[in-house]
């Protein structure tokens, strides 16, 4: 396997022009997906045969939740990179994917409680599988606050690193909570791995969706990592004249 | 199609209130999302030029 690409990764002026390519079809592809998988969701599923229109609602949850737990992910790899590599960019990823993360369990969590009332009678129970939800917003917390609370980068990056490996614990927990426990939450809505238990028009929009949210975060999160490398390479030449560049065409 | 009229779509089923209140809530959170850094960037970027002016002044 070719390795070159990762080793240039430590270049954050490669990433920055990389980076720039890829922007716009990320944006677009994002865009569309969700945008189509809302309409085939809200529209053209059929109506769940328990939970009537109200199951249109996992459109948006499934996908929220999933990414919520795979940028948890990515942040502890990011962690790993940073620390056994000393990549400067790890850190970078690291810091930018928290907030999203945060923002993806927030609505995993918001769009769980308006679908619990209905289906469950109830906003919130301390069942294992929202709590553990719950655990995992407080670690993005954590993260960002300890991110900012650090003046120095190095040490920052190295504590946020160790915060998200550590962390890490908390994804199986979430992933197995409803085959561990007897929970209230449903077992697994989808898998990669095994045909859907569900007929294809119910299926498809949330596939859709989930690989919308994919590129959304993609999309988002290149976006932030390019302000932030601008930002920790302002006494580099090649920034500075991007950012010449930048504000030659906004102001 | 899984209606038979818009109204019956805005309807949802008697879940109206569930499924656009969560809808809205999600869009306007992956708004915020993109907003954000948008404007970020453009703080930054003001900051900059500002910071280049008042250097090339010196």
């Amino acid at each position: 396997m070719n390795w070159t690409w990762f080793h240039k990764l430590g270049s954050p002026k490669w990433f920055y022009e990389i980076s720039g390519r890829w922007l716009p079809w990320l944006s677009v592809s994002a865009a569309l997906l969700i945008v189509a998988g809302a309409v085939l969701g809200l529209a053209y599923a059929p109506p769940d045969y328990q939970q009537g229109n109200s199951f249109r609602i996992i459109y948006i949850h499934v996908p929220a939740a999933f990414l919520a737990q795979s940028t948890y992910i990515s942040l502890a790899i990011a962690g790993i990179v940073g620390l056994v590599w000393k990549m400067k960019i790890a850190d970078v990823a690291l810091q930018q994917a928290a907030p999203i993360g945060a923002w993806m369990t927030v609505i995993a969590l918001v769009t769980g409680a308006v679908l619990g009332k209905p289906t469950w009678g109830a906003w919130w129970v301390w069942d294992a599988r929202l709590t553990a939800m719950l655990i995992l917003l407080f670690l993005y917390f954590g993260i960002i606050a300890l991110g900012h609370a650090i003046t120095n980068r190095d040490s920052a990056a190295k504590a946020c690193a160790i915060l998200a490996i550590v962390g890490v614990v908390n994804i199986p927990i979430i992933k197995y909570s409803v085959d561990w426990w007897n929970t209230l939450h449903q077992p697994a809505t989808f898998t990669i791995t095994e045909k859907p238990a569900m007929p294809m028009e119910m299926w498809l929009p949330l596939l859709i969706m989930t690989i919308g949210f994919y590129c959304f975060f993609a999309a988002v999160l290149l976006m932030r990592m390019r302000i932030e490398v601008l930002r920790r390479e302002s006494r580099t030449r090649w920034a500075q004249a991007e950012v010449a560049r930048q504000i030659g065409r906004s102001v | 199609m899984s209606f038979n009229s818009f109204s019956e779509f805005l309807a949802m089923g008697n879940h109206a209130v569930y499924v656009w209140s969560s809808y809205g809530i999600c869009g306007a959170i992956l708004l915020l999302n993109v907003v954000l850094p948008l404007m970020a960037r453009q703080r930054y970027l003001k900051n900059e030029a500002r910071r280049l002016r008042r250097e090339a002044q010196q």
